[in-house]
């Protein structure tokens, strides 16, 4: 048994798996039964002056009858007396002292009002805080949420002021409906942010009743945007949890969030530079037993590799990523579809024909079996066979060796600066 | 048995039967998909490229496209595609042997399991019944006339073709409706009636005139139609089943297993096979529907006798599986040589002989031979004969059509025979030993034959001009 067990800038957790702030965590009695299941944390339902919600709020995206690939809310903060959350934050952290309970805040923009909050929140002996710059419904239009956490200033400003009377870890969750989202991470490193958490959700419309033409949800025939979650996010989270990773001005660890569903999904944001994550959706759609799940899975996969503790793969994957101009423009690798498993869908041909190369061929051997077959000096390496390929190993990528050294895009006009006889520092451009 | 515990329930025997409960046996046995259930079962779809199961089809139905349309919600689009072409699609949803055509070929059969393409297609159509959509349109006229003989899945799908191309069609239908096998001769429980008689009713619609009640050449003579139409159809499928060719034939309870299914599906179910011995002669899919509808008319015991063994029967797989479930007992190798009756003239008995097979025959199954001595007698109520259709002999030489014991020669692609005004298809081509006498097989045939004849009419056109 592996060591799941993880630190995230001083805040401890039996293991890397939180509740995201949300409906989930809405409650003591929530938090506490998530805990009995065996969370490893919960970011509390973000606290603030108590808001009225609208009916319904919920919605979701099916794809090919596989219901919750995406999901959106038009709900807000908590709809709760802050007195009734603080006291279940306490009584739940007192009956779970090994879990870690983080407060999730959101105020207006006013220093007193980050003073007052965050004090009230650590006299019940919250692990940490969580600043909510990420809501991008409904509070933003009060100049909250998502509204701070587009300017890189507001997001600087509040952090400093929580900094002031903070005592716990300060982890700042970051908006990703913003160009780039290192411009306002860096902004909560540079406000003096512990940590930040990534991705809150995304500005959606989830959809379009095509027999009322009322928006999907609607509030009495009214729609506004919602916060876009769930599995379908995850890659859109995935690389701006890396793009902070990888970033040199922004050293501080990050809470992984967004479309993580299972132990692998947390994995791929753990070695892309996440010291833990934080679920919501896949909750929602099935409740708080996936953990067990999530905990074995993750066991399994580190025992497998040898690994002892789970904080050994965090960023492994990071150094991985990079600009597109740092990649070997001499890599080649084809396409080569094994006869034996091939089914004979013929859908890597039509792909390959209507949308890639044309380099896939339809043959008939000597004994009048049809086969497909790639053309490999014409394949490009585009992937999109396999991908389509509905049998797992059909299709293998196979890596072929290069004429040339490796090169990359950067490189090369370095070069071809350098020949023409004047350098060009093309990454300074 | 689970579905129908009241067949084979002991406490009505010899009971009389209620209504009711017969008629619940007629009802379809394979519940339609759910709305659900054929959602996902689409999205399992994996939409193949130039689809094997397309090539399967003999209508060569766009399976993957009509799938796929299920899975968008296009359901009327989905049973448009299925109905393009294939006329008797919602029939052939039912009855077709998928397993041996389109689900067998799915490529699915090498990685999971096969798409359930049969239920889909039922799914699709069933919508459109339900709906009461009407799908086709009749092309702009085209002054030709066509005269066809039959209602019969060939020849609807003749028709509905024709109609489409512009000509006024006319069929002529021996019975009271069309639909032929599939309104008369397949049982309720596989192909309720409504399932056919819509099918009839989309062709209809496309302004085709059906003259139900009238047999050709006793009600209008075969010179009327070659001289008023501009070609013929010739899709009279089979006739009644031939005689066994032993004594006692004529006794009472000695019946032909297309009448009685036939009865089954046009009158009020009886119980006169209520608590009785039944013996079906034959092994092809009507003696095993015979048979099922046998044991859901309250028969106490279904025995089908076959001279020859499981291997040669024509039934299809899961005709036989479906009759085992319903408690069907078969006795291979064995034929009926007499049929005994008491004084009043019912059947009582049947003297069956044993058989064994020798050398193959003209149609390459091992001709079935009496083994001497070895006849026994079998009680019996009722037996009923599925030894096959007789051939409208009479008819076809009317038409004064080349012939070869009763099977209209026509040219393979075109569908004409030795009289160039017309054209055959469906049952009335079919020859043994070449291939199956499938509905889906019969509704193809319509179709080249009313492709057949517009390059022909309209060939005579061009020539002429």
């Amino acid at each position: 048994m592996a060591d799941l067990s993880i630190n995230l800038a001083g805040i401890k957790s039996p293991n890397p798996f939180w509740l995201a702030s949300a409906p989930p965590t809405n409650s003591g009695y929530q938090v506490q039964r998530a805990f009995e299941a065996g969370w490893g944390g919960a970011v509390w339902k973000t606290l603030g002056e108590p808001i009225l919600n609208v009916s319904s709020r919920f919605a979701a995206i099916s794809f090919n009858g596989q219901r919750v690939m995406g999901f959106n809310n038009i709900e807000l903060i908590t709809d709760r007396p802050l007195e009734e959350n603080l006291k279940e934050i306490y009584e739940t952290k007192k009956r779970f002292p090994d879990r870690a309970v983080v407060a999730s805040l959101m105020v207006e923009p006013k220093r007193e009002k980050w003073h007052e909050i965050v004090k009230r929140v650590e006299d019940v002996g919250v692990d940490g805080l969580e600043l909510n710059f990420g809501c991008p419904h409904g509070m933003a239009e009060r100049g909250m949420g998502s509204a701070s956490g587009q300017v890189p200033e507001l997001v600087e400003r509040q952090t400093y002021w929580v900094k002031e009377v903070a005592r716990t870890p300060v982890i700042v969750k970051l908006t990703p409906n913003i160009t780039d989202i290192t411009a306002t991470a860096e902004a909560a490193a540079q406000g003096g942010a512990d940590a930040i958490s990534l991705i809150n959700t995304i500005n959606s419309l989830m959809g379009v009743d095509l027999d009322t033409w009322n928006t999907i949800p609607h509030v009495a025939g009214k729609g506004a945007h919602g916060g876009y979650c769930g599995p379908a996010v995850k890659p859109i989270a995935l690389n701006m949890v890396a793009e902070c990773a990888r970033h040199p001005r922004i050293r501080i660890p990050i809470s992984g969030i967004g479309g993580i569903s299972n132990w692998r999904d947390a994995v791929e944001f753990m070695l892309m530079g996440a010291t833990g994550v934080q679920v919501c959706t896949a909750v929602m759609h099935h409740g708080f037993r996936i953990i067990e799940d999530m905990i074995e899975g993750l066991n399994h996969y580190l025992d497998e590799k040898g690994i002892a503790s789970v904080m050994d793969i965090v960023g492994k994957s990071v150094s991985k990523y990079s600009d597109w101009g740092d990649l070997d423009l001499n890599y080649k690798v084809v396409a080569r579809i094994h006869r034996e498993r091939c089914i004979q869908c013929n859908k890597c041909y039509i792909s390959c024909e209507d949308a890639s190369h044309q380099c896939i061929e339809r043959l008939v051997d000597e004994n009048g079996k049809e086969y497909l077959k790639v053309r490999e000096e014409d394949c490009v390496g585009c992937n999109l066979c396999s991908i389509v390929c509905p049998v797992d190993g059909a299709i293998e990528m196979v890596e072929v060796p290069s004429e040339h050294p490796p090169m990359t895009w950067n490189e090369r006009q370095a070069v071809l600066g350098r020949l023409s006889g004047c350098s060009v520092d093309i990454k300074s451009l | 048995m689970t579905l129908f515990p009241f067949f084979k329930n002991d406490a009505w025997r010899g009971m009389e039967m209620e209504q009711s409960r017969l008629e619940k046996n007629f009802e379809e046995v394979e519940p339609g998909l759910t709305d659900r259930e054929a959602m996902e079962e689409a999205n399992r779809c994996l939409y193949c490229y130039d689809a094997p199961c397309i090539r399967a089809c003999p209508t060569g139905i766009d399976i993957p496209a009509f799938i796929k349309k299920i899975a968008s919600g296009n359901v009327k689009g989905s049973a448009k595609t299925i109905m393009l072409s294939n006329p008797v699609g919602a029939s052939c949803a039912r009855v077709c042997p998928t397993e041996e055509l389109c689900e067998g070929a799915c490529v699915l059969n090498h990685s999971t399991k096969p798409i359930m393409i049969g239920k889909l297609q039922r799914y699709a159509t069933d919508w459109a019944i339900r709906n009461k959509e009407v799908l086709f349109q009749a092309g702009r006229k085209n002054g030709k006339t066509v005269a066809i003989v039959g209602g019969g899945p060939a020849g609807l799908s003749s028709a509905r073709e024709l109609a489409r191309l512009g000509y006024e069609v006319t069929i002529f239908e021996v019975e009271n409706q069309a639909g032929g096998l599939n309104t008369y001769g397949i049982v309720s429980f596989r192909l309720p009636q409504n399932i056919s008689l819509w099918e009839v009713n989309q062709i209809k619609s496309l302004g085709v005139q059906i003259r139900t009640n009238t047999r050709v050449g006793k009600d209008i003579e075969v010179n009327e139609l070659l001289e008023n139409y501009d070609a013929v159809v010739l899709a009279v499928g089979m006739g009644k089943v031939p005689k066994l060719g032993i004594p006692g034939e004529d006794l009472d309870g000695v019946y032909d297993a297309i009448e009685l299914i036939k009865e089954t599906k046009t009158k009020p179910l009886t119980d006169r096979l209520v608590g009785k011995r039944v013996v079906v002669i034959g092994a092809g899919n009507t003696a095993i529907d015979a048979a099922t509808c046998s044991v859901r008319l309250g028969a106490e015991n279904v025995k089908i006798l076959y001279r020859r063994t499981k291997e040669e029967m024509t039934a299809y797989e899961f005709e036989y599986e479906f009759a085992k479930q319903d408690g069907v007992e078969f006795r291979w190798l064995t034929a009926p040589k007499r049929i005994i009756g008491d004084s009043k003239g019912k059947v009582t008995h049947v003297e069956c002989v044993r058989m064994e097979l020798g050398e193959p025959d003209a149609d390459g199954r091992r001709r079935p031979l009496p083994v001497e001595g070895s006849e026994f007698i079998m009680p019996v109520d009722v037996v009923i004969k599925a030894i096959g259709q007789e051939r409208h002999i009479e008819l076809i030489e009317a038409f004064g059509l080349e012939h070869d014991h009763g099977v209209v020669k026509v040219n393979p692609e075109t569908y004409q025979t030795s009289n160039p005004k017309v054209f055959a298809c469906g049952d009335v081509i079919f020859e043994r030993g070449k291939g199956e006498a499938m509905v889906v097989v019969a509704a193809q045939q319509g179709k080249e034959a009313a492709y057949g004849i517009h390059r022909y009419l309209t060939k005579a056109v061009s020539e002429t001009a």
